[in-house]
């Protein structure tokens, strides 16, 4: 029984993470090690003006004096900072037309199944495919241009949207905001921008994919997302790297500014590689996402599904400024393996009638450990806030670990907040339910995961939803005795 | 301002130098255990600043004051103490203990306790029963290694109580260990209390802490109970002191097979208290349960800091603490289950419920699971609001005015914990302070004739 379990096991460890192969194109890189020369480099390499070199070596002067957190609930193996090439570029620049987009960028992004060819893209989704550290091609620019709303690269908004970028960058996550954020303003490489103009509906959903393709790379992009007034927009981020016995380093930031009556839905798919089954290998997942609800009624609608990195790190939060905001945070954590999340979210309320929702739902199986670290906070001055929190984990196996340290900091009377949170694995009575009806034990627990996170997948645009509720599947296949 | 340099280098100073006074002062392996202790307590980093269990709670104005530390124990009998003090719980029928400043006083129960059971001073103890203390004394705070201050009483205590009830003994009435402090000056004071309970022993303990005079005080007590197979312990804690006192009391539970023990802690006055409770489940079946209100008003400050470690499976744990803050206070709960990986079979629950009443009261809440199990429940809530408008509206409708209706709500919401007291004089006498205090007319210490300003 054991052994079959094993056998099962392993086949499908050795065959889930189908996004693992190497795409060979010629690269561009650096040398490998970190200094204030370095940082001139990337810099010059990407032709950026002044006063953006002396945002990235403020950074870089910031974190040389700061340490790496040891807080989280996760053994982070010692890394060398001087052992990554902090710049590696596909040899060639994002291009306009698909033709001209060297064959083989062509081919890997048809292997993920994105949609680059705008004749090919499914209906309505406008991408921005970033290959290690550059972005590849932007699809639907023009389209979207006829609205005003600029979706281009990182590196294209600051040669042609220098003001835009200028006025918002390091105004949600300050470049000393801790160790990674420093870390990756002084060395970011490339990302995505977004700028939806007053009273603009989006009207596609737009979508970044992030590949890191070459090896002993760390991926250090930015995405910064601006929504006018009265605007709405979703927004799409997948993520995959080759599969390798090394860790590699993500260190990302996410900034999103939304004005009055706007509204920002970001949606994640993170699915890194995760390394072996024993462990090996697997991205570091440092990620620094953070949003700011700056005038009333502003809403952020955060949606996660986290499978992938060996390790992940990552708190996306929203600071509730304006009156009457809203955020929302909605999260499916699976961890397998040996794989280590510690991963939540901050809500930060400081204007009045402000209300936000956290439902966290996380599943560990293998030798993993998943936790669910979370802030909810009511400064002195916020009346009438409200805060609702439901953390779940389920645990799959006698191996794994699931943990919750949520924070609730309360300095004013009229706040309510609540939180709640369980933890239990499957019960013997849900799955001997199913298979009285028919159901074998697999299928069965797939269908309680699945209803367990449903309401998370709900909140998905519906074609992530699809590909997630398969991760979940691929994901958690054989960990179930 | 202050630096905790400077006071880690005074505290070093105050063991180099009252070491001669400090082993007068204790004996046996009290004092054996100084020297380690005080170097774990400089290796943790000396008094905690800005650390994960004193993220909300700065204690450095607190360790800053000039105190006189109590290296000496005052002669005193339980008689002078009497015209000071008289415990209102009068029903309680309690075998009282005594202690003055951390030292327990002499023959403070004068009445013949059930044969074997020894009730007496720490220090008579190390002398008298060394066996019993070599194998129980500072055993049981190992779960709290980050814990300097745990070190700090270990490298200071000279003194507390210590109880031992045998195999199989039932202690019919509750004991009551009653804490005073008092001094001419400003002090610091240690004290340091061990219960050991045989295979099948069942005793109740209630302990008060009360202050005597007009001045700064900063307790730091450990208790340790070591609970013995099938033992059962109930706990209660009355905390009323003046505003000016800061009290460290960690409490360090080991309990061993099918073992029991349950705690019940009501803070109505103090200026700053931090309660730090750890239990851990060592053997299968065991039960632990912790309660605990806390009220608190002006600028006051509470602390509760639980950690319960499932080491074993088949155990089970609870906890409720409520709390209502009021003016400027300001209240900490930090709660914390651990099951290790085998302790399968686990039930534990714990929640956390408070009320606020002004802007300026401040809460912070962070209950946490860790868990490594998988045939486990675990589950914990916590909530910040205010009182249910609709049932402040019904109050209302029937004609009782506004602020005895709230009053009314408040008290039913912290009699929730309290009604959990088993010793029924106690449930009625906590249940009478709350009321009295949550109408403000229990400003002053309770039962003090001395009536100090604090």
């Amino acid at each position: 029984m054991d052994n079959k379990q094993d056998n099962i096991l392993q086949e499908v460890t050795g065959s889930e993470y189908k996004y693992g192969f190497v795409t060979d194109v010629e690269t561009e890189a650096i040398a490998k090690g970190l200094s204030e020369e370095v940082v001139r480099t990337i810099s010059a390499k990407k032709g950026e003006p002044e006063w953006l070199l002396e945002f990235r070596l403020k950074a870089y002067r910031k974190w040389l004096t700061m340490k790496m957190p040891q807080w989280a609930q996760l053994a982070v193996p010692e890394i060398d900072y001087q052992d990554i090439i902090y710049y590696a570029a596909p040899k060639q620049e994002a291009k306009k037309e698909w033709e001209e987009v060297d064959p083989e960028l062509k081919a890997t992004f048809d292997k993920l199944g994105i949609p680059l060819s705008e004749q090919k893209a499914l209906s309505g989704v406008a991408v921005d495919a970033v290959m290690d550290s550059v972005s590849v091609k932007t699809t639907f620019k023009e389209a979207l241009a006829e609205r005003g709303v600029i979706f281009c690269s990182f590196s294209e908004a600051v040669r042609e949207h220098p003001d835009l970028v200028k006025k918002y960058l390091g105004t949600v996550v300050p470049s000393g905001d801790n160790f990674f954020a420093a870390l990756n303003s002084a060395v970011f490489s490339d990302g995505s921008f977004v700028y939806i103009p007053k009273g603009v509906r989006c009207p596609m959903e737009l979508s970044t994919y992030f590949r890191i393709n070459a090896a002993k790379t760390g991926q250090f992009e930015r995405t910064l997302i601006v929504a006018e007034e009265e605007s709405y927009v979703s927004y799409l981020e997948g993520c995959t790297a080759p599969q390798r016995d090394e860790n590699q380093l993500h260190a990302a930031i996410v900034e999103i500014v939304i004005e009055k009556n706007a509204e920002v839905k970001y949606s994640t798919v993170q699915n890194w590689y995760p390394g072996d089954k024993e462990g090996k290998g697997g991205i570091y997942n440092f990620v620094t996402k953070r949003g700011i609800c700056k005038g009333e009624n502003a809403r952020l609608i955060w949606a996660q599904v986290e499978t992938g990195s060996a390790i992940t790190w990552k708190y996306p939060s929203t600071i509730l400024k304006g009156d009457g905001s809203v955020s929302e945070f909605y999260s499916v954590a699976v961890t397998n393996h040996y794989q280590q999340a510690d991963t939540g979210t901050k809500m930060i309320h400081l204007g009045n009638n402000t209300r936000s929702r956290i439902v966290s739902k996380g599943i560990s199986a293998g030798h993993s450990s998943n936790s669910y670290r979370g802030l909810v906070k009511v400064a002195k001055n916020c009346q009438h806030a409200r805060n609702y929190s439901q953390c779940d984990s389920l645990l799959l196996g006698d191996r794994c670990g699931a943990h919750t340290f949520p924070y609730l900091e309360v300095e004013n009377s009229t706040a309510r907040v609540e939180h709640e949170a369980t933890t239990s694995r499957i019960g013997e009575d849900q799955i001997f339910y199913c298979n009285q009806r028919g159901i074998s034990s697999e299928d069965a627990v797939g269908l309680i995961i699945k209803g367990y996170a449903g309401d998370v997948l709900n909140k998905m645009p519906m074609e992530f939803a699809v590909e997630a509720q398969k991760l979940l599947q691929i994901s958690l296949e054989g960990s179930i005795g | 301002m202050m630096q905790p340099e400077t006071v880690n280098n005074d505290l070093r100073a105050l063991f180099q130098e009252g070491r001669k006074a400090l082993d007068e002062g204790g004996a046996g392996i009290i004092n054996a255990c100084r020297e380690e202790a005080f170097t774990a307590f400089e290796k943790a980093g000396g008094i905690p600043c800005g650390t994960e269990e004193y993220r909300y709670t700065d204690l450095l104005p607190v360790f800053g004051r000039e105190y006189a530390a109590v290296l000496k124990k005052e002669p005193l009998r339980p008689s002078d103490l009497n015209e000071a003090f008289s415990c209102s719980a009068r029903d309680l029928s309690a075998w009282p203990v005594l202690t003055l400043n951390g030292h327990c006083c002499e023959n403070s129960s004068g009445e013949s306790l059930p044969d074997g059971v020894i009730v007496c001073s720490l220090r008579e103890a190390a002398l008298q029963y060394s066996d019993l203390l070599a194998k129980h004394y500072n055993r049981y705070t190992s779960p709290a290694e980050k814990e300097s201050l745990v070190s700090l009483n270990t490298a200071f205590a000279q003194d507390g109580v210590f109880v031992y009830i045998p195999d199989g003994v039932v202690l019919e009435r509750p004991l009551q260990l009653i804490n005073f402090l008092r001094g001419a000056r400003d002090l610091m004071a240690f004290q340091r209390n061990l219960v050991v309970l045989g295979k099948r022993a069942e005793a109740r303990i209630v302990v008060c802490e009360h202050t005597l005079s007009d001045h700064y005080f900063l307790m730091n007590t450990v208790t340790e109970i070591r609970l013995e197979e099938g033992a059962r312990a109930d706990y209660y804690q009355v905390q009323n002191q003046h505003l000016g006192t800061a009290l460290i009391n960690s409490l360090f539970v080991s309990e061993q097979r099918d073992s029991f023990f349950e705690s019940n802690t009501a803070t109505l006055y103090g200026g700053l208290i931090r309660n730090n409770q750890y239990v851990r489940l060592e053997g299968a079946g065991g039960t632990c349960n912790l309660y605990g209100v806390y009220i608190l008003d002006k600028s006051q400050h509470a602390d509760t800091c639980t950690y319960v470690e499932h080491a074993a499976p088949n155990c089970t744990s609870y906890q409720h603490f409520k709390g209502v803050l009021d003016d400027a206070s300001l209240a900490n709960f930090s709660g914390c289950v651990r099951v290790a990986p085998h302790a399968q079979q686990t039930e534990s629950f714990q929640a956390n419920n408070n009320l606020l009443l002004t802007d300026t009261a401040r809460i912070n809440s962070k209950p946490q699971l860790i868990i490594d199990a998988d045939d486990v429940k675990c589950s914990h809530g916590a909530t910040v609001g205010q009182m249910d408008e609709e049932a402040l509206f019904y109050l209302r409708s029937r004609g009782i005015g506004e602020a005895e209706a709230r009053t009314m709500l408040m008290f039913g919401f912290t009699h929730d914990v309290v009604r959990r007291v088993k010793l029924e004089p106690l449930r009625e006498e906590i249940d009478k302070l709350i009321e009295k205090r949550l109408r403000g007319e229990l400003s002053k210490c309770h039962n003090c004739i001395m009536q100090c300003k604090k």
